[in-house]
């Protein structure tokens, strides 16, 4: 056990240094990687699924993109160059020239506009996942081939990250008025890689796109991505059967791959944009009592529970609402000052102990809701055993996804392992969930808390860095002092790859950096 | 049941020397196999019962001090991810196992067994509806049909055992029992006690109850063997999919299920043990089963 | 005889529909649906408006009969209807993955036999001996150990001692024997080694019934080597028992790779049902449920007709 954590520390550390050299990147080769989902559908507007993501990602163009190597800095993709006016209610951007879509017509503003529009108002029968994003855009104009105007409604903070969105795929205006539902069985975009098939519950095949508006990119051949279970994966890699795998391992898993690669494992680690999360139901008793909550709150060892999770699950690092060690995140000074947050856990529980016999419910029975698969059973377990030793008995309901979330949107819960996931570290995205119940439907605790509604609003208009990091610090305070969901643990994303893949960005989220344009293969097979 | 059983073992007399020897001790001479697994299942069932006493750790307290150790003095099977004594699951995983496979079981023996002999005694109609009926259950196959229960049912943990889970398990039984115990009874049915039964006015009620289903007891008891121990394997395979007992509750299927085959280099006494667990209860059960129905009824087959 | 097959397929429709019917009703009060799981994936943000729209879309708000009847009317026409979840003709999603399913059902059921001929004749022959229990107990064995345990052995076994794991990905028989075989013969094993048990068993006592006939006491009475007179006669009356075993069990042997398929990553019918069944891809799932109750069904009636051309004794009215 030893031995082995330092040859993955070590596996760590060689990677580093590493990725600083540059390397000459090489021509050719086909990337296969693995994936543990199907996709719902090709339109990656309808769908929030990473399983659509990371196989549609090689095939589109987006306006911005985040910087690879540079997360959170947002760049051009298909825009050239961009202005933002004074009064942050006018972006203007202007397209690279000649940028060709796989079926060879080139792509203009009025494909842009096409996309946005079907985003911001999607035509009968299409659903759009990314409306609320863009609800203070009041129009997209395109007055020349390569200009773009997005005018606004009113200031929104978030709005370059919304651009940058892995998510808005940009389509081809043509193939949208033919049938605006035509992304969702086929694909064609400007991307790097053109789509040649993909077999159900199989694979996914790309193939270079000679015509990409990247001069000599991408690298790759073509690139296969193979649908397997989520154990399969390990030993695929492991035996060398795939060179990647993308969503993220657990530390077990992890160990496994670097045991049997030895050292052509490249190990890269880092917090995970998403959380999990207990929520409670405020409709309920006792759960609409805060000393109820606050107390099941604070009986949680988070600093305790992530240091030996760390080591068996997906779970990582203690944190707030905002990911730990992103721009806007609390320090860690700070978030002791929450409750359960305390690294003292004797008092943390005295106090727990103390608040629910003060509520009348020093014999608490709750049922806890939760899904059936890694890591939220491991949450599960853990909270479980935390309300145990301050005699909370707890009974624990296992359901799969579906019932999930019917369960937590009708209401019929106590109490539930909830978790939640975006593609930026972007506060008003985040704090959504914290928000109240009948301003966001992702609020499911099904408590109103005008306060944390005022804060939220006013930290989205903020364009001032400083001013909003101090609101968000007040919504994160009231919202822990409140408790109606409380984050319990971050995630931690492990990517393990085959050491020949080279060029892919390591980053917050598994939904960006995804288009493969930059990546190659050293050494041939 | 001594009486019930009385016609099926004199059928047995053939083998000399039964009649001398204690029943128990006869069972002993002549099916060997039937009783080790008798034997193994009496030590299981005691083990379920006296779990609290006996099993060295409480199953659901995590000690992460403890996180994945091999097997020791002081945890004989190791420990898993979450520093829980491996024995102690197990030992409580018996109680489990054995609390669903039995009442399951005998759920599904005993309303296939009814449905069977009324489907049998009422005939005609009746009975072409309940076998079309049966029919239909019977295109399932087993765990096909306890998937789309539990999607349907979902958990209801009542007490700390899972009705739903045990219906979802029996449900399956039902129609196999049905069929088995109809045939049994059509003959029954035709005995001259069961005419003079009706021909003394009595219910159709009492003539099942007190007529028919004691004369099927013989496959009923063979049945309600073997289906515990398609319940416990039942019930391993829908925990390992993750559609079964909840975590933290011990279950020998869900000690495999989810990421413990990660586990496997460092520690492989998390899957070795609770997999040898399921093998061991099941092998005994179907062991006693088999001769159970070598020594009630040799021409009987399920 | 075409008589009898007439009727037999003629009762065998209230039958399959019984089996429609349960299985629509029964996933229609499942809590929950396959929209939410779709659009958010893992926890995005989706609004309730979108929500409400894409179960338009799906047919999901229509009144539950009127769902039914359109699944009916599309049977009729084998139109079986589109997955919720791709959105692809539901026949396509099982055309590619049921060629690896039969596969390894056939190849298990194979195995099985071939496990199973020599342990039942042996068992039969040394009826009551310590080589009979012993027989037993391996086949008992193979009743009672889980088949997803046993995979998860084999695994974990091939890459301990081999460091070498069965390919991940399916490959045609046709494509490449060498690589199809080395993916799918470690679940054939690990089903068929639990079928033999149920086989063999019948085995041996359909050559214990077998022996104490006329005509092998005959042979025996010639002087005709014991063991010829078993593999002569005894065996190929055994075999049509078997076959009867084998063709009844076939389709819960496909039951039964539900949960193998899982453990070897196969991209087969029944990790379909089971992702199916998790996400309430409710036409998938229905649909799977018929066709494997046609399949049983069908594989049902073969074998009695089979029984009448191995066994000339039977006639059919």
């Amino acid at each position: 056990m030893k031995a082995l954590t330092s040859t993955i520390a070590a596996a760590i550390l060689a990677t580093l240094p590493l990725a600083a050299v540059a390397e000459t990147p090489q021509r050719g080769g086909t990337l296969s990687w693995a994936i543990i989902a199907e996709p719902p559908t090709y339109d990656c507007h309808a769908t929030g699924t990473f399983a659509v993501m990371q196989r549609v990602a090689p095939h589109y163009s987006t306006l911005m993109k985040f910087e690879p190597g540079n997360y959170p800095n947002i760049v051009g993709d298909l825009a050239a160059s961009w202005d933002v006016s004074p009064d942050s209610l006018t972006y203007t951007f202007k397209l690279h020239p000649n940028v060709k879509f796989h079926d060879g017509t080139v792509l203009t503003s009025a494909d842009l506009k096409a996309t946005y529009d079907r985003i911001i108002n999607p035509p009968d029968g299409i659903v759009s996942n990314r409306q609320a994003s863009f609800t203070k855009v009041a129009s997209v104009e395109a007055p020349d081939p390569l200009t773009v105007v997005f005018k606004m409604k009113e200031v929104d903070a978030s709005m370059m990250t919304n651009f940058a969105s892995p998510w808005n795929c940009v389509y081809s205006a043509a193939r949208l008025k033919q049938d605006p539902n035509f992304p969702a069985k086929n694909i064609m975009g400007t991307g790097p890689f053109k789509f040649v098939e993909h077999v159900a519950g199989s694979h996914w095949t790309g193939e270079r796109f000679a015509d990409y508006f990247r001069k000599g990119r991408p690298y790759l051949d073509g690139f296969r991505s193979v649908t397997m279970t989520s154990a399969a994966r390990v030993n695929a890699l492991a035996g060398g059967q795939i060179d990647a795998e993308f969503r993220g391992f657990s530390p077990t898993e992890r160990d496994r791959i670097v045991r049997a690669l030895g050292k052509d494992a490249n190990v890269l680690q880092e917090s995970w944009l998403l959380h999990m999360i207990i929520t409670f139901n405020t409709e309920r008793k006792p759960f609409d009592d805060p000393r109820v909550r606050k107390a099941l709150s604070l009986a949680l060892d988070r600093w305790g529970g992530s240091t030996s999770l760390s080591k068996i699950s997906l779970l990582g690092a203690p944190g707030g609402l905002v990911r730990p060690g992103s721009e806007w995140s609390a320090s860690p000074k700070d978030m002791e000052k929450w409750p359960g947050y305390g690294r003292d856990m004797a008092a943390n529980r005295a106090e727990a102990k103390r608040l629910l016999k003060e509520a009348g419910q020093e014999n608490l029975t709750l049922t806890l809701m939760d899904r059936n698969i890694a890591p939220y059973v491991t949450a599960g377990i853990f909270a479980i055993d935390q309300w145990r030793q301050i005699g909370v008995k707890v009974e624990h309901k296992q359901v799969e996804l579906a019932s999930w979330y019917a369960l937590q949107n009708s209401g019929d819960f106590e109490v539930f392992v909830d978790s939640f996931t975006q593609f930026s570290d972007d506060p008003s995205n985040v704090l959504y969930k914290y928000a109240s119940h009948d301003r966001s439907p992702v609020a499911v605790h099904r408590a109103i808390d005008r306060e944390l509604d005022q804060l939220f609003a006013e930290q989205a208009r903020t364009a001032d860095k400083a001013k909003r990091l101090e609101l968000i610090r007040k919504f994160e305070n009231r919202a822990m002092e409140q408790a109606y969901s409380v984050p319990l643990l971050w995630w931690q994303r492990i990517v393990v790859m085959n050491d020949r893949v080279k060029g892919w960005t390591m980053s917050p989220t598994h939904m960006i950096y995804q288009d493969l344009g930059d990546v190659w293969l050293a050494g041939s097979r | 049941m001594a009486t019930a059983a009385q016609p099926a073992v004199a059928s047995d007399a053939a083998v000399p020397g039964v009649r001398r020897l204690h029943p128990i001790l006869a069972f002993i001479r002549y099916q060997p196999l039937g009783a080790a697994g008798l034997f193994v299942i009496l030590v299981m069932g005691a083990a379920a019962i006296l779990a609290d006493v006996i099993a060295p750790y409480d199953p659901e307290a995590i000690d992460f001090v403890a996180m994945l150790t091999a097997p020791s003095w002081e945890h004989p099977f190791g420990t898993d991810a979450f520093g829980r004594d491996i024995l102690t699951r197990i030992i409580y995983g018996a109680r489990t196992a054995l609390t669903i496979g039995f009442v399951s079981s005998f759920t599904g023996c005993s309303l296939g067994a009814v449905i069977g002999v009324t489907s049998a005694y009422f005939g005609g109609r009746v009975d072409l509806a309940i076998q079309r009926f049966i029919d239909v259950l019977l295109s399932y196959p087993i765990i096909v049909l306890a998937l789309v229960v539990v999607a349907v049912l979902g958990h209801r943990p009542i007490g700390g055992i899972d009705v739903n889970l045990i219906a979802a398990i029996a449900i399956p039984i039902v129609p196999r029992v049905a069929r088995v115990v109809r045939s049994s009874a059509l003959a029954i049915r035709e005995m001259p006690y069961v005419d003079a039964a009706r021909a003394g006015g009595y219910s159709d009620r009492h003539i099942i109850f007190r007529h028919m289903l004691p004369n099927v007891l013989a496959p009923y008891l063979i049945m309600l063997t073997a289906y515990v121990a398609q319940a416990i394997l039942l019930e391993a395979s829908l925990s390992f999919l993750g559609l079964g007992v909840s975590e933290p509750k011990p279950a020998w299927g869900l000690m495999l299920s989810g990421d413990s085959a990660n586990f496997y280099q460092e520690a492989p006494w998390m899957i070795l043990f609770p997999g040898a667990a399921i093998s061991l209860a099941v092998f005994s059960f179907n062991l006693f089963g088999d001769s159970l129905r070598d020594w009630l009824d040799p021409k009987f087959k399920t | 005889m075409l008589r009898y097959i007439a009727k037999r397929i003629f009762l065998m429709v209230p039958t399959l529909l019984g089996v429609a019917v349960l299985t629509f009703f029964m996933l229609r009060v499942v809590p929950g649906d396959i929209v939410e799981i779709k659009l958010r994936g893992d926890g995005g943000t989706v609004t309730q408006e979108v929500i409400e729209r894409e179960r338009e879309r799906l047919g999901l708000n229509k009144p539950v009969v009127v769902q039914f009847g359109d699944w009916m009317k599309g049977l009729v026409t084998l139109d079986f209807g589109t997955s919720m979840w791709t959105g692809r003709a539901v026949i396509d999603e099982i055309g590619v993955r049921i060629g690896l399913t039969l596969q390894v059902a056939v190849m298990a059921a194979v195995i099985s036999v071939l496990i199973a001929l020599p342990l039942g004749t042996i068992s039969a022959l040394f009826r009551d001996t310590w080589i009979d229990y012993g027989v037993r107990i391996v086949t008992i064995a193979g009743l009672a150990v889980p088949s997803f345990w046993l995979g998860m052995l084999m695994i974990m076994g091939l890459l301990t001692f081999f460091a070498w794991s069965p390919p991940v990905t399916y490959t045609p028989f046709t494509e490449d024997p060498i690589a199809n075989m080395s993916q799918l013969i470690w679940p054939a094993l690990a089903v068929g080694y639990r079928y033999s048990a149920v086989v063999a068993r019948m085995v041996r006592s359909s050559i214990i019934e077998v022996m104490k006939e006329d005509y092998i006491r005959t042979a025996r009475a010639k002087g005709v080597y014991e063991r010829l007179v078993v593999g002569r006669h005894a065996m190929r009356n055994a075999l049509l028992p078997a076959i009867t075993v084998v063709g009844l069990e076939f389709a819960f042997l496909i039951g039964g790779l539900v949960v193998t398929e899982q453990v070897f990553n196969l991209n087969g019918i029944g990790r379909l049902f089971v992702e199916a069944v998790g996400r309430n891809d409710f036409i998938i799932v229905q649909t799977l449920v018929l066709l494997i109750a046609v399949m049983f069904t069908v594989v049902n009636l073969v074998i009695d007709l089979l029984y009448g051309v191995l066994d000339p004794r039977i006639r059919y009215a």
